[in-house]
């Protein structure tokens, strides 16, 4: 259906877009590019010069440096299995016939309207506070000490209010999923004598393929920038426990006012997310057609 | 895949179901009941909820204190105004690249979604410099257009997804009646894609309006959103617990409330086309 002139028309049509896209990435970029080669310090900005790759080289051999990267795949990674296996379970759930299924989803859905600053102050301070939190009142009750998450888990206390963040978001796209699976297919393998398990195994999960690629795909996105959390929570401590990349960067520009190495850190973590996004693609992306 | 079950069953699923729903919704509900209790109660342990001295003496202080109304019409007009620009720009590219796909369309559609993979912060003082340069630090302007930029993948890719469900075969029929290109997409296609259009526009407001990170680098007073607002309220050390969540209940609330109106509509968007 595609004439020539139409051909041309969309080409006009997708242009704006493309084009906006393209000045928002690669300005930012380029400047990233030139300072990241730059001495460029906010405490003594006359000092300027180019300097090679010395912000890269004092970045990688920075002893949070491979802490940093292996906290931000750790990260994704968590919360990504948390969401997925919690989230399957949850929709499976959900999916049965039962009473209330409407107010049952608004509850659900809930923490995934609550903005991330919001949801780690809540948990930080009702919940996981090692004198005030609920937790320590669950835990003095049981006869146990307080757990000091933020102290001795912070890498496991961000991932898991992470989690909490997006687990609304996994189940109600796995929910959906579901929903759309033939029942006449379950009921022919129950006949057949296929059992819960091989039931699950064998129709329900190819089925939820797609489903949990776009799960895997879009959260990869947003999760491996995220800073709010840990920056309302543990300032990347205690030390640099959990210190993340995009938290490392951050503390580059804000706290020791090093443009140049903060930028060197910046293109390092584009980098890398384009190695996440390559890997994600090549494994994932044939999943996304048909 | 609704089945036949027996009655006990479905008590049983039920209750399973609500608890489940129930303990991930708790920590809201617990936000919301503190921000009603005194500060003393709200720090109680063991943790009071029949024994509470309930109060709106947090949400009488959290008004006086900061000028909540700006901040909240800062949240609007953001998350509104970049969501209607962002439509504007996206609607003709996703319509092209749906009803006139090319090769490389599938490419594009990755490149696009590829450019929200840099961590904001990569690239946090390059657009602090450009923003002050500019003129549009602190601008709701400003704000506006980021906002639009970093969702904007998002908000084409879901059109797309939407679009490509449409038949083409209308279109032609719209053709063979004279309906000029404009004509074709203002009259055929736009009515069809209001629901996806609509499911779009709340999932977008939502994203923008609980983005909490440029919202607080490229603002300080004038065109600060409630991210900011609440921002300025953490670091409570104990004693302003209530008054923490008092802060917090109203910069989610108005959010929350849209979000579970428009429950529907928005499951639909959320799931990007990937589910049929």
């Amino acid at each position: 259906m595609a004439t020539q002139s139409s051909r041309f028309a969309a080409r006009l049509m997708v242009a704006p877009s493309v084009f906006v896209l393209f000045i928002w990435m690669i300005i930012p970029l380029a400047m990233a590019i030139y300072y990241s080669f730059r001495l460029y310090r906010l405490i003594s900005p006359d000092r300027t010069g180019w300097v090679g790759f010395r912000n890269y080289t004092w970045f990688v051999n920075s002893p949070e440096f491979w802490l940093a990267i292996s906290n931000t795949l750790l990260l994704v990674g968590g919360v990504l299995a948390i969401t997925i296996v919690l989230g399957t379970l949850i929709a499976l759930l959900i999916d049965q016939p039962v009473w209330g299924q409407g107010p049952l989803r608004i509850l659900v859905i809930a923490p995934f309207f609550v903005m991330p600053p919001v949801a780690a102050s809540i948990w930080e301070n009702l919940f996981m506070h090692p004198q005030n939190g609920m937790l320590a009142s669950l835990a003095l009750g049981l006869g146990m000490k307080p757990i000091l998450f933020m102290e001795n888990y912070p890498m496991a206390s961000v991932i898991f209010i992470v989690s909490w963040e997006w687990l609304p978001f996994a189940t109600l796209i796995l929910l959906t999923a579901l929903q759309s699976l033939s029942s006449e297919q379950l009921e022919a393998a129950e006949m057949d004598g296929a059992g819960a398990l091989s039931r699950f195994r064998y129709i329900i999960l190819p089925h939820m393929t797609r489903a949990i690629t776009v799960v895997i795909l879009i959260q990869t996105i947003f999760l491996l920038g995220i800073f709010g959390e840990i920056f309302t929570t543990t300032q990347g401590g205690p030390g640099s426990a959990s210190t993340t990349l995009p938290y490392m960067i951050f503390k580059q520009a804000i706290a020791a006012k090093d443009i140049g190495r903060a930028a060197a850190g910046g293109i390092i973590a584009v980098i890398l997310a384009n190695v996440v996004a390559y890997f994600l693609m090549r494994g994932l992306g044939r999943n996304l057609d048909a | 895949m609704a089945r036949a079950v027996s009655p006990r069953r479905k008590l049983l699923t039920t209750l399973a179901a609500w608890a489940v729903a129930l303990i991930i919704f708790f920590p809201v509900l617990w936000m919301i009941l503190t921000s009603f209790k005194t500060e003393v109660s709200a720090v109680a342990s063991p943790p009071q909820l029949f024994t509470a001295d309930w109060t709106l003496e947090n949400y009488a202080e959290v008004w006086a204190r900061s000028d909540y109304p700006r901040f909240f019409w800062n949240s609007v007009v953001l998350s509104v105004g970049s969501t209607l620009l962002g439509l504007a720009i996206a609607i003709p590219s996703a319509w092209a690249m749906a009803f006139v796909p090319g090769k490389r369309t599938k490419d594009l559609l990755m490149w696009m979604l590829s450019t929200k993979m840099m961590p904001a912060v990569a690239v946090m003082i390059p657009l602090y410099l450009i923003f002050l340069w500019t003129g549009l630090i602190d601008t709701r302007i400003g704000l506006v257009i980021a906002l639009m930029l970093m969702n904007l993948p998002i908000i084409i890719w879901m059109l797309y997804t939407y679009f490509k469900e449409i038949p083409g075969e209308i279109l032609e029929a719209a053709r063979m009646d004279g309906a000029s290109l404009w004509g074709e997409i203002l009259y055929v296609l736009t009515p069809m894609a209001i629901p996806g259009i609509a499911s779009t526009m709340l999932l977008n407001i939502i994203l923008a309006w609980n983005e909490a990170f440029w919202t607080i680098v490229l603002t300080t007073t004038k065109a600060a959103p409630l991210s900011a607002f609440i921002a300025s309220f953490s670091a409570p050390q104990g004693l302003f617990y209530a008054k923490l969540s008092a802060a917090s209940a109203m910069a989610i609330m108005p959010i929350l409330i849209l979000g579970w109106f428009s429950q529907k509509q928005l499951v639909r968007g959320l799931t990007f086309g990937a589910v049929k």
